[in-house]
């Protein structure tokens, strides 16, 4: 009879259960939907860019205004150094790889929330959203990666020799992943937390801000005083950005522990989130 | 042996009650810390139902409880229950949008649940690119969308307006889209969240022939919920109904729709009935209003026959000096169509402020055919050129049963319940030939 049972049991297609492990992620599910993750991404360009003139143009014109405003207050009237970089080059960097975490990390961030409406109608791993702004945010990576690159390109031409671009480009991908890994875990875990406590939004908005400061974007981290410098590098975004830096424009420093340092932060933030979102996904309409 | 599609065993679902996020994380932590060392919640107490009439004892409700049911494979099973039974939880816990709290639902087939129409449906973008979007959230391929679209864009009419923004479309053109997006989802397993309460009638045809389509020819599970009796009975062959979270009722779905109108109308049957507020579904101005009413010269307790009038005495009490008034009302049938409506002429008599006043109505040359009725009154005043005013509106007030049984002409056949509510009078004669 239980043997029977047993047997029954592996035909069905699909068991209801009130809990599921932590780390049963259903991946082939997510695997299953793989046309929704890029239907979430084109809705994102489409429907943003819908009803405007400029359209897609605002991806460039967003960091070009920005790096404008950084060498105007941080490099002109603050007189911050850039350690002899030129000075739009090195605010370009920042923001290009710094955007990529911040828009993601805004975006997971509050993916419970701002899909209510769909999550509670329609089942979907929810991980396909969190994954389609990954997917979203690298394009967009892209075209201000291409800015990037052309300003760099400009600046070899042109000057004799203070951009020294160097083998370690090879580890931008890596970088790129890092960056995603940590938009994705840290966002995964506001996002469940906001399903409850909506104080989390709030404290997203401008915690981002803060966290920019926190991290080497905007100044290299040798120009800080050696009791700051340590408490910035204890910031897994440091490492990332110094890298990203010193690969393309040569300048600042590189060491293998301080990526390796955010690298172990990275996964252990991930998992954590992974957890947390599983948790939450299930039920968190209830709460919503 | 058919097989099972969906087996559900004793799922309960528990809701909090009352607001979600104030000062609930001393009692979030508190939880915690119970759970940790393995006891039990403490803010949990078992055992009570989701009465929402009386107000709870504790934060918390089951919306469901021991819930027990199977489908079978090619199965349509109709879910009944009023407002708040626990219907669209159990669909909710069906489509995997939240989980049970406590029990198990295996399921054998792909299922697609359709709690709303064009879910994820973004007005900048193209009914084409919606149609795409939609078809993905429901969980289709690409390639599956691609090989239908031609198929649903037919299905919803919108031939003209593929390349246009959804924001553009009347209301009635998005339902009808999603829908169609839905209606060619082609999952074993098919579940229904009156969706149809939303389009024209037409449109509401056209859907249920469609999911007849699909449970009856393709050999699909439907599981459907809807208030509406008739479209339940024609596209279900089973049915339960679910009352404050419990299964009440299984079976065959005629007798369960029958029980089903049958409790919703127990309360209304009756000798003399006192007029109270559950009646009323607004707060009308009252100048007269009603105490109660009676049925009056019924055969025996509250039946009448086909060919003899329905009495109906009425107390009213005015509260104010008017000159005059008149009373209308409509007759329903048990499935709570609307039969037909009357105008009282106007009583010209001038009634005195606090004054109570006792009036018959008297309805003849009905027709009606054998079956269950209930009426919904009113008391007003003016007519077509001066315009109406309701005083006071009571709603299911009092039930009367039809028999056929006292007719002067014995019925020839058994009336059938499919045979409508009217059993015309109809001569028939020879004539000369011309």
């Amino acid at each position: 009879m239980q043997q029977e049972n047993n047997q029954n049991n592996s035909d069905w297609t699909e068991i209801i259960k009130p809990q599921k492990s932590l780390f049963d992620l259903r991946l082939k599910d997510v695997w299953n939907y793989k046309d929704l993750l890029f239907m979430f991404v084109k809705r994102d360009f489409v429907a943003n860019y819908k009803q405007t003139i400029l359209g897609p143009l605002w991806f460039i014109i967003q960091p070009v205004l920005t790096t404008l405003m950084y060498t105007i207050v941080f490099g002109n009237f603050a007189k911050i150094s850039t350690n002899g970089q030129p000075k739009i080059l090195f605010y370009l960097a920042g923001v290009t790889i710094w955007n990529y975490f911040s828009d993601t990390f805004n975006r997971t961030s509050s993916v419970f929330t701002s899909n209510a409406n769909i999550f509670g109608k329609v089942y979907f791993p929810r991980l396909i959203v969190p994954l389609s702004i990954i997917v979203s945010g690298l394009i967009r990576f892209s075209i201000q990666f291409t800015l990037f690159m052309s300003f760099l390109i400009y600046y070899l031409t042109q000057s004799n020799e203070i951009v020294h671009p160097n083998v370690y480009i090879l580890l931008t991908p890596l970088l790129l992943l890092l960056m995603a890994g940590l938009a994705l875990g840290a966002g995964m875990i506001i996002s469940s937390m906001t399903t409850k406590y909506r104080d989390f939004t709030y404290l997203v908005s401008f915690g981002v801000t803060l966290l920019m400061y926190a991290t080497p974007v905007i100044y290299p981290i040798e120009f800080l005083p050696q009791k700051y410098k340590n408490i910035i590098m204890l910031n897994p975004l440091s490492g990332i950005v110094e890298t990203f830096r010193y690969a393309w424009l040569g300048t600042g420093s590189f060491s293998w522990q301080l990526l390796g340092y955010s690298s172990c932060f990275v996964i252990m933030l991930l998992m954590f989130g992974i957890i947390i979102f599983n948790k939450v996904e299930k039920n968190f309409m209830d709460t919503v | 042996m058919s097989h099972i599609a969906i087996k559900v065993e004793n799922v309960s679902k528990l809701y909090r009650l009352g607001q979600v996020g104030t000062g609930t994380l001393k009692n979030d932590l508190n939880r915690f810390w119970h759970k940790v060392r393995g006891k039990e919640d403490p803010y949990l107490k078992i055992g009570q139902t989701n009465d929402r009439t009386k107000k709870a004892e504790s934060e918390f409700a089951w919306a469901l409880k021991d819930i027990n049911f199977e489908v079978k494979q090619g199965e349509a099973l109709g879910i009944i229950g009023r407002n708040g039974a626990g219907k669209s939880t159990l669909l909710k816990i069906l489509s995997k949008i939240t989980s049970p709290t406590t029990g198990q639902i295996h399921i054998n087939g792909r299922i697609a649940s359709l709690l709303e129409v064009g879910t994820g449906f973004h007005p900048e973008l193209s009914g084409k690119e919606n149609i795409f979007m939609n078809g993905a959230i429901l969980g289709m391929k690409k390639w599956e969308i691609q090989q239908k679209f031609d198929e649903i864009v037919d299905f919803a009419g919108v031939e003209a307006y593929v390349d246009t923004p959804v924001k553009r479309y009347s209301s009635g053109m998005i339902v009808r889209l999603g829908f169609a997006v839905a209606a060619h989802l082609e999952p074993e397993i098919l579940i229904v969240d009156e969706v149809l309460a939303v389009g024209d009638a037409e449109f509401q045809k056209k859907c249920i022939g469609k999911m007849q389509d699909v449970s009856t020819n393709q050999g699909r599970t439907v599981l459907f919920v809807s208030h509406n009796m008739p479209s339940i009975k024609s596209l279900c062959s089973t049915a339960i109904i679910l009352d404050n979270g419990h299964i009440s009722q299984t079976g065959d779905v005629d007798e369960v729709v029958k029980k089903y109108l049958s409790i919703n109308l127990e309360k209304t049957y009756g000798d003399i009935v006192y007029v109270s507020n559950k009646h009323r579904r607004a707060r009308y101005t009252r100048e007269i209003e009603f105490i109660s009413v009676s049925l009056q010269e019924a055969l025996y307790e509250n039946c009448y026959a086909t060919n003899l009038p329905i009495k109906l005495k009425a107390v009213l009490k005015s509260n104010l000096i008017l000159k005059k008034f008149r009373v209308s009302g409509s007759i329903y049938s048990e499935d709570s169509t609307r039969i037909g409506v009357f105008f009282s002429n106007h009583i010209e008599q001038p009634v005195k402020e606090g004054e109570e006043i006792s009036i018959m109505i008297e309805i003849v040359s009905h027709n009606l055919a054998k079956g269950n009725y209930y009426f919904s009154l009113s008391l007003g005043n003016g007519d077509e050129s001066t315009g109406n005013v309701e005083y006071d509106i009571i709603y299911e007030v009092i039930g009367f049963k039809i028999t056929h049984k006292n007719d002067i002409n014995t019925p020839i056949v058994k009336w059938n319940s499919d045979f409508g509510s009217i059993s015309f009078q109809a001569n028939c004669k020879k004539i000369d030939a011309e």
